[in-house]
């Protein structure tokens, strides 16, 4: 890849390795393993104490608690990526930037994803790694074709420059759209998994609307590889 | 004409106009490109659906040059 290409971000983690679909299929196992590290043990110890000792129930439950709770906590995470941010004060949410903002999103992306952006507001845009659902301070990938993984990523404009506090919410996305166009590897590894799993995990702990979505990026998942 | 905006608290801001074959809104155009660059902005440009690229001098023949700020992991 040309360096003209590669996002510029990418510099400040040049110890990461560029994401592809080969480490991503690495990652969303390794995922599963640390759950289940999670979840056996926990699962595995109140169950024996059960065995044991029926008495130790209120135990064996705190155990099936924790094994319940960790794998939640963690989709819980997952699911903030999109969640919109929080408006710092009440001029960041003033109808007049926020509507210019949009506008210009609006010309960025098609038709189909400028109305489902107004159902739910995320922009969902298919990529080569699987398709993508951007929100203001993350995006989400599927990536999988018949068993997707979701990939939650925590990724936004950097909070350290003092103008991005300010902007408004269709400016958020579309920086996150216009770097994940440029190079889409790139994004992946500028940004920070936050959690990887099956999307049913995830869904759950998404807003209705926010479902339709993913139930659209799934859709579109499942058909860019269908046609690999 | 081609357009420079930025990406800010207004929803975004028109910085410059130009047609290629007026020097002087080209160079207004390219000095504000500039400027924006040396504040740390990084510019953009559509080059189709689903797709964009990075630019690091002003393309007179863009439509559309973005300036965004640089992205983060959170």
């Amino acid at each position: 890849m040309a360096a003209a290409d590669v996002l510029p971000e990418t510099a400040s983690v040049h110890w990461r390795r560029r994401v592809d679909a080969a480490q991503l299929r690495g990652r969303g196992r390794l995922w599963t393993l640390t759950m289940a590290a999670h979840v056996v043990p926990f699962a595995g110890a109140a169950s024996l104490l059960l065995w044991m000792q029926p008495l130790a129930l209120p135990v064996a439950l705190v155990c099936f608690a924790h094994a319940w709770i960790i794998p939640e906590l963690y989709a819980q995470r997952g699911a903030n990526v999109l969640r919109p941010a929080r408006r710092m004060s009440a001029a960041d949410a003033a109808p007049g930037p926020e509507q210019r903002s949009v506008g210009l999103l609006g010309d960025l992306v098609g038709h189909e994803a400028r109305e489902l952006h107004a159902r739910t507001g995320l922009v969902l845009e298919p990529g080569r790694l699987g398709a993508w659902l951007v929100g203001e301070k993350g995006a989400v990938l599927l990536h999988g074709g018949r068993r997707p993984r979701a990939y939650c990523y925590c990724v936004k404009v950097d909070p350290r420059r003092p103008a991005a506090a300010d902007l408004p919410s269709g400016d958020r996305i579309a920086h996150l759209l216009l770097a994940l166009r440029s190079d889409e590897q790139g994004f992946a590894t500028v940004a920070n998994l936050a959690f990887a799993g099956a999307p049913w995990r995830l869904r759950r702990r998404m807003s209705r609307e926010t479902r339709a979505a993913l139930k659209a990026a799934l859709a579109s998942d499942s058909r860019s590889s269908a046609r690999l | 004409m081609s357009k420079l905006i930025r990406m800010d608290h207004t929803g975004h801001c028109t910085l410059a106009e130009w047609t290629p074959d007026d020097p002087a809104a080209v160079e207004r155009a390219v000095e504000a490109f500039r400027s924006e660059l040396d504040r740390g902005y990084l510019a953009m440009v559509s080059t189709g659906p689903g797709h964009a690229e990075h630019v690091r001098e002003l393309p007179l023949d863009a439509e559309l040059v973005i300036m965004r700020l640089p992205i983060s992991g959170g």
